[in-house]
């Protein structure tokens, strides 16, 4: 079984746990994810690695509590133990080389972008870390990401907090100030992703993103994590997630991305019509 | 005296328009009365075809004879010896095409029901709860086996039996394999497979779910941790598609997804946490044991039209007849000589249907069959919410990828010999679906036996 060591709640619907796992801890790079199972009858549901500790064993995810399965993982306490628990799954992002860098992350994103960012400050590399939120209660790991960067722009859609802005409007400007950039590496909605890649296309800078597709077995059985790059159907689970952002078809990742909406919904109703602990957890 | 009837004793099983909607198990098995009647017809002959017939050499005629005295548990006793899932094998294995085909009373009439035999004497054994299990002497050695399928189910047990110290490393969070995640519960109960892999527990086979070897470790590491030996069966689970326009669209599932969904994850159940789209009109495209258990799944989901779309014609169906039979009962539309052009959407990505293309029979292909060739002009639309391609899957490329030293061919399938299973490198053994790409559960279970006796005689040769 895989033991919650410690949980903590880094914003209204986001919580972060650090999980007993040696066999993921062991091999885990950035840009790698796990899949989990709460329960016997749960869903699997992949997560990207927030860190490992290969000494202490273990692996931290960072989630936000938007369907039935996160919820029910987000009603799990430090102690409590995960059903299923499996990784390290996909490529490691290719870092190797890399000089200066800008790392884009969104919202539940910057969870994800935060590894990358501090595998590259820690290998020598200049890293200009840009992370959007919608406002400021929903800032996330701003302490951490401050530590893994050279220079740090947190924005928000409401400027409630400094400066109002997109991420992409952060990036041209850095772009327009004669940064120049071996890579940029984006992280978060599907949507700002695209902008990003639209951005730095006149460019021609390398463009990284992070697919988080839907998937079930995440070991390259089942395809339903499949998209398009560059014309060629992939699996997001053995031939990514990190892909190259310039050649991704983002219109039907998105659509396919919203496949089971109406069945979440369901999921999470009854959930709460479950138990009300759901309910008061939530709001 | 013998039981001459040309025929065999039929086997009972749930009427098609009420199994259409459960996914109870089809076939409900013989009775005692029923068996012994059959195993009658067995004429014990000299030379014992059927022996041979059998990718894992059950001793056929001595479990039938034994069935035919009422001594059920020898018979189970018997096939043990040499079968390590005879429930399983009683249940899937292509019977007509091995031991049973070759049956000398087959020659006039039908042969004798040998899987429905095994599958009796098996279930009978279960059921009895007194199959005792004596655990081996331990030898002192250490051995891995990658995938809990039907390959590594059968390696892991044959070796346990000799005494080696087994571990079965399996990626997904249940093993079993294809016979979890793929064959479906009304063909194959779930329950049977899991007793399956108890005994196999019992024996002293250990476990280690949640485990991708050549991400959570490699094969070196493996080595490294003191194991002498290694096998790989990790089978066949990368799907093919179409690689025609629109085929990633929403509603288009291969058939891997389509059945691990439903399978695996039982989202054939009431309020299961794994989503399935509840479709209406559902297109199987395929021709195989796979493409038949996709649709007859759809049915059971609660599909109104359900059609299997196959570019050749009936006589080259690949599935075994008695799928094809039990779909056609069931109310699945078969579509013969149809190839997929282009998946139809609408704005939203939905699938709408499916541009077909009228084939006809050409000259033989390498295969031996004959070629599918378009008929002009002959294009029309098939009207569904979804599509499932079910035109066969190929190895995963994780362990390939990080085994340096292990061959493989263009296909993507490891390099062993047929006999036992040796690959290029040193102390590694693979068979099943991962040497051969996708066949059968009992081909697997055959190379798994096979390798798990070169491994013993590996690890001996050493010493």
């Amino acid at each position: 079984m895989y033991q919650i060591l410690k949980k903590k709640t880094l914003n209204v619907n986001t919580k972060l746990m650090v999980i007993d796992a040696p066999h993921v801890a062991r091999k885990a790079e950035p840009g790698q994810f796990i899949i989990l199972r709460v329960d016997e009858d749960g869903e699997r549901i992949p997560l990207t690695i927030a860190e490992y500790d290969r000494a202490k064993g273990t692996v931290t995810i960072i989630f936000q509590e938007v369907g039935a399965t996160t919820q029910a993982l987000g009603m799990l306490n430090e102690g409590d133990c995960l059903c299923d628990f499996v990784g390290p799954l996909g490529r490691e992002s290719e870092l190797e080389g890399l000089k200066k860098v800008a790392v884009v992350g969104g919202g539940l994103g910057c969870a994800i972008a935060y590894p990358q960012a501090k595998k590259l400050h820690e290998m020598g590399c200049e890293v200009d870390l840009i992370a959007g939120f919608r406002s400021k209660d929903l800032i996330i790991l701003a302490d951490e990401m401050k530590a893994a960067s050279t220079n740090l722009y947190i924005v928000t859609d409401d400027g409630s907090n400094g400066r109002k802005a997109l991420v992409t409007q952060v990036l041209q400007e850095l772009i327009d100030a004669g940064n120049q950039y071996d890579a940029v590496i984006a992280i978060g909605p599907m949507i700002m992703m695209k902008f990003v890649c639209e951005t730095t296309r006149p460019y021609g800078i390398k463009t990284v993103v992070s697919m988080n597709t839907i998937m079930v077995d995440g070991t390259g059985m089942c395809g339903c994590c499949r998209l398009t790059v560059g014309g060629e159907t992939k699996f997001a689970c053995v031939d990514g997630p990190d892909f190259d952002g310039h050649l991704v078809d983002f219109d039907s990742s998105m659509r396919r991305a919203a496949m089971y909406k109406a069945q979440e919904k369901a999921a999470v109703e009854r959930r709460e019509a479950h138990c009300n602990l759901y309910k008061k957890e939530v709001e | 005296m013998a039981n001459m009837n040309p025929k065999k004793v039929p086997m009972p099983e749930q009427p098609a328009d009420v199994r259409n909607k459960n996914f109870e198990e089809v076939t409900l098995g013989y009775t005692p009365e029923m068996a012994i009647e059959e195993a009658k017809r067995c004429l014990n002959c000299k030379h014992k075809p059927c022996i041979s017939g059998c990718p894992v050499q059950v001793k056929i005629p001595e479990f039938i004879a034994l069935v035919a005295e009422g001594k059920f548990l020898e018979a189970a006793a018997k096939i043990k010896e040499t079968s390590a899932l005879p429930a399983v094998c009683g249940r899937v294995c292509p019977q007509e095409t091995q031991c049973e085909e070759i049956c000398v009373r087959g020659i006039k009439g039908e042969a004798v029901a040998i899987g429905r035999l095994e599958r009796f004497v098996a279930d009978y054994a279960r059921e009895s709860g007194e199959e005792k299990i004596i655990k081996p002497v331990p030898n002192g050695h250490k051995v891995a086996v990658i995938g809990a399928g039907p390959a590594g189910l059968t390696c892991a047990g044959d070796l346990a039996q000799l005494g080696y110290a087994v571990t079965v490393f399996e990626a997904l969070h249940t093993a079993g394999g294809v016979l979890m995640y793929g064959i479906p519960e009304f063909r194959l109960p779930k329950e049977i497979v899991q007793k399956e892999i108890d005994t196999l527990k019992e024996l002293g086979v250990t476990f280690v779910l949640n485990f991708v070897v050549g991400r959570s470790e490699t094969i070196d590491e493996l080595f490294e941790d003191g194991y002498e030996a290694v096998f790989i069966g990790s089978g066949a689970g990368l799907p093919s598609f179409m690689g025609v326009p629109g085929e990633n669209a929403n509603g288009v599932y291969s058939a891997n997804e389509y059945l691990t969904r439903i399978n695996l994850m039982k989202a054939y159940e009431k309020d299961a946490e794994t989503p399935i789209q509840h479709a209406h009109k559902i297109a199987i495209v395929g021709g195989g044991n796979v493409a038949m258990d996709a649709a007859r799944c759809a049915k059971r989901m609660g599909a109104e039209e359900v059609y299997i779309v196959y570019r050749r014609s009936e006589a080259e169906l690949p599935a075994r007849l008695e799928e094809i039979d039990h779909a056609k009962e069931e109310g699945i539309i078969f579509k013969f000589l149809t190839a997929p052009l282009e998946v139809l959407t609408d704005e939203e990505y939905n699938v709408t249907g499916l541009r077909c293309q009228q084939m006809e029979l050409g000259e033989p292909d390498a295969s031996g069959r004959r070629r599918p060739v378009p008929v002009e002009g002959s294009e029309f639309t098939i009207e569904l919410d979804c599509v499932i391609p079910a035109i066969g899957t190929s190895p995963n490329p994780l362990i390939r990828t990080t085994t340096p030293g292990l061959d493989t061919n263009r296909k993507g399938c490891i390099v062993a010999d047929d006999e036992h299973g040796i690959t290029s490198k040193e102390g590694v053994f693979a068979g099943g679906d991962a040497v051969t790409g996708a066949a059968t559960v009992i081909l697997a279970m055959g190379a798994g036996k096979r390798a798990a006796a070169a491994m013993d005689e590996y690890i001996r040769s050493k010493q």
